[in-house]
């Protein structure tokens, strides 16, 4: 049957950033209209200090979903990891922001090899082997935490560290260290994916593993490359994030995982690998946060945020393709006679 | 001759051969380490917990021969219970006839199709990923009984409602009867309908299925309207069960519903696997749950063992079939 394409298929923005781009610029233009407060330089200096976490382990779990894997369990990771930091810098009396995050990302990929020994040499499937590291880190970290909280961090780690700050009507706007180490993920993840010949194996194993293996590339190197990634920018994040909060509660990152996985399937990362853009990972973790933002500057319940959430993903799978909606659309009014025909 | 015989046994019926062993191991362990094991408490218990965990797992089970997964399951069970709590304090909450809560067992089992039925056209329809739509969708109906229930508990059914969650028939629990009667619809309906055999076809090798002329996007789209509609049975017995309704209730059932689908000899990629072996698992997983309640372990140490649980089932499998592979 020859391909026909639909009216509104020709209609659409040819690829998933042009669309999230889109919608970004009309929701923006919305919620500017509707709220005073919005575009205002605080708002949006503030949006992006919150969301460097979300962002940093969102380029993560791109490098995973690309390479054709799933994980669910480096929300958690990265609270195993502020404890492991935290309790490692105390014992050797200090520290810093360099040992710091070299600590961070050196666990975060201990935890995250975890992950890819046992996807690749027990072959277990991903979301199988990630379900279950995700209690086991849980389920350990509370345990032998008891579920107490950590407050005397050391100072280098407490104390604020102001990029930029401006003077605005509505009260001061700064960036503060999250966003430059966001930044720096952000061109080491691109660097990677678009021009290092490991992110094009990453890609090819991800599109067709068995094609990946037959041409030679190392499929055991990739997915300890994929899942060690993702572990150290969850342990980096982590960091970022005690930093940002000024304590490491056990429980604090629980269920974080379903928002980032949430922004790198909207930014237009694939199931099954293959797919994936640093940019479309961004998009979308910017989309999820202005919809929270907006929703809680409207004055919305913050208990419908989730389900915002979810909806908005729901739809955005379904517009992905727009002919299987119209053959749906096509068997339902037709319903009768096709099962008459058949 | 007599090895080869044994091997060949062990072959066709390693995992009730290996369930059967595991069940004497966990037997054996609970009884020494906890005296009270012996008991017809923990009897009773298992009876009657199982049945939640069973329907949730029978639940978990059709999409994954099918060749999927639905993440879904506990808060599709946790949305159809609040409709049916709905219908119910509309009704005159304790006060509420008879006629009120079949109604809402009516709306309950509605909302479960009507959920599943959501996932299954996406899936089948627009091809998205399993994984993706159900983790969509229970992001969503988490989302939408937080916002409808502002996280607290739903409660105030009329007292015979909760007489169906304790109460007995013949001497067995009531809740263990519809799990007995589901787990047998699902093993006639596997095992000797045209669509049970369709669902493995699909799991096992999809192109092939549609080529072969069967249609595979309507028995996708089944595949998920029959796990909504039992995954809203598990939210009815919940119900039924607590004498209230959470939203987030049975969260933990996610992870336990998979090992037991795994620790039964499903195929994770879809294509094989057995309800009888699945039933099986299941009373070995509520035996274990009963043992570590009865211990007292800790609950946070409870959900580590069961992540490592999952994970040995997988790597046991693993080694068998690599056995399997190179055996005589």
């Amino acid at each position: 049957m020859p391909e026909r394409q639909s009216p509104l298929a020709r209609l659409a923005p040819r690829s998933t950033e042009a669309w999230l781009a889109l919608v970004i610029l009309l929701l923006a233009g919305f919620l500017g209209i509707a709220t005073d407060t919005f575009l205002t330089l605080t708002n949006l200096f503030d949006l992006l200090n919150i969301s460097a976490f979300n962002v940093i382990l969102a380029l993560g779990l791109l490098v995973v979903l690309v390479a054709g894997g799933i994980d669910i369990s480096f929300a958690v990771a990265a609270s195993v990891v502020q404890y492991l930091v935290a309790v490692t810098v105390m014992a050797i009396g200090g520290g810093n922001w360099a040992l710091g995050i070299l600590l961070a990302a050196g666990f975060g990929c201990l935890l995250g090899a975890i992950n890819a020994a046992l996807i690749h040499y027990c072959r277990i499937i991903s979301i199988v082997v990630t379900i279950a590291t995700f209690n086991v880190f849980f389920g350990l970290l509370m345990f032998t935490t008891r579920g107490r909280s950590i407050y005397n961090l050391p100072d280098w780690w407490l104390d604020r560290i102001i990029l930029l700050e401006i003077e605005t009507r509505s009260g001061f706007a700064f960036l503060t260290l999250p966003v430059l180490v966001m930044a720096c993920m952000v061109l080491a993840t691109w660097l990677l994916l678009n021009r290092l010949n490991l992110g094009r194996q990453l890609y090819a194993m991800g599109d067709n593993p068995d094609g990946a293996r037959r041409i030679g590339i190392d499929i055991a190197a990739m997915h300890f490359l994929a899942y060690g990634w993702l572990g150290a920018c969850a342990g980096i994040g982590g960091l970022m994030q005690a930093h940002y909060v000024q304590e490491v509660v056990p429980n604090a990152l629980y269920g974080r995982e379903l928002d980032v996985l949430a922004a790198v399937v909207l930014g237009g990362a694939r199931l099954g690998g293959g797919r994936g853009t640093v940019l479309g990972t961004i998009l979308g973790v910017a989309l999820v946060t202005m919809t929270a933002n907006g929703l809680n500057l409207l004055g919305v319940s913050p208990y419908a945020f989730k389900m915002v959430v979810g909806l908005v993903i729901l739809v955005a799978i379904t517009m992905s393709n727009l002919q299987g909606l119209e053959q749906l659309w096509r068997r339902l009014r037709r319903r009768p006679v096709a099962e008459a025909g058949r | 001759m007599i090895r080869a015989g044994l091997a060949r046994q062990l072959r066709a019926h390693g995992t009730f051969i290996g369930l059967a062993l595991l069940f004497a191991l966990v037997l054996l362990f609970f009884g020494l380490a906890t005296p009270r094991f012996w008991s017809f408490g923990t009897f009773q218990s298992v009876a009657y917990q199982l049945p939640e965990l069973g329907l949730l797992t029978l639940a978990m089970l059709l999409p994954i021969l099918s060749g999927g997964l639905n993440l879904a399951i506990t808060f599709t069970a946790n949305i159809a219970a609040l409709a049916m709590a709905a219908i119910i304090q509309a009704g005159g909450g304790p006060e509420a006839g008879i006629g009120f809560v079949l109604l809402g067992v009516v709306a309950a089992l509605g909302v479960g199709i009507l959920v599943g039925w959501v996932m299954g056209v996406i899936v089948a329809f627009i091809g998205a990923h399993p994984i993706l739509v159900s983790l969509a969708m229970m992001i969503f109906l988490g989302g939408l009984g937080e916002f409808l229930t502002r996280g607290g508990d739903i409660s105030g059914f009329p007292p015979f409602v909760a007489r169906i969650g304790h109460g007995t028939l013949f001497g067995i629990p009531i809740p263990l009867w519809l799990f007995l009667l589901a787990a047998a619809f699902w093993q006639l309906m596997l095992s000797r309908t045209k669509f049970g055999f369709s669902v493995y076809m699909l799991g096992s090798n999809p192109e092939a299925t549609r080529y072969s002329g069967i249609d595979t996007r309507r028995v996708l789209v089944l595949v998920y309207v029959l796990s909504g509609l039992m995954s809203a049975l598990a939210g009815i017995l919940m119900l039924t069960r607590f004498n209230s309704v959470r939203v987030g209730h049975g969260e933990a059932y996610l992870l336990i519903t998979v090992l037991a689908c795994f620790l039964g000899g499903v195929d994770p990629f879809g294509g094989f696997g057995r309800t009888l072996a699945v039933v099986m698992a299941l009373v070995i997983l509520q035996t274990v749950a009963s043992g570590l309640n009865l211990m007292g372990a800790h609950q946070h140490l409870a959900t580590a063992l069961w992540g490592l649980f999952l994970l040995a089932t997988m790597i046991a499998r693993w080694i068998w079939l690599r056995w399997r592979g190179q055996g005589p």
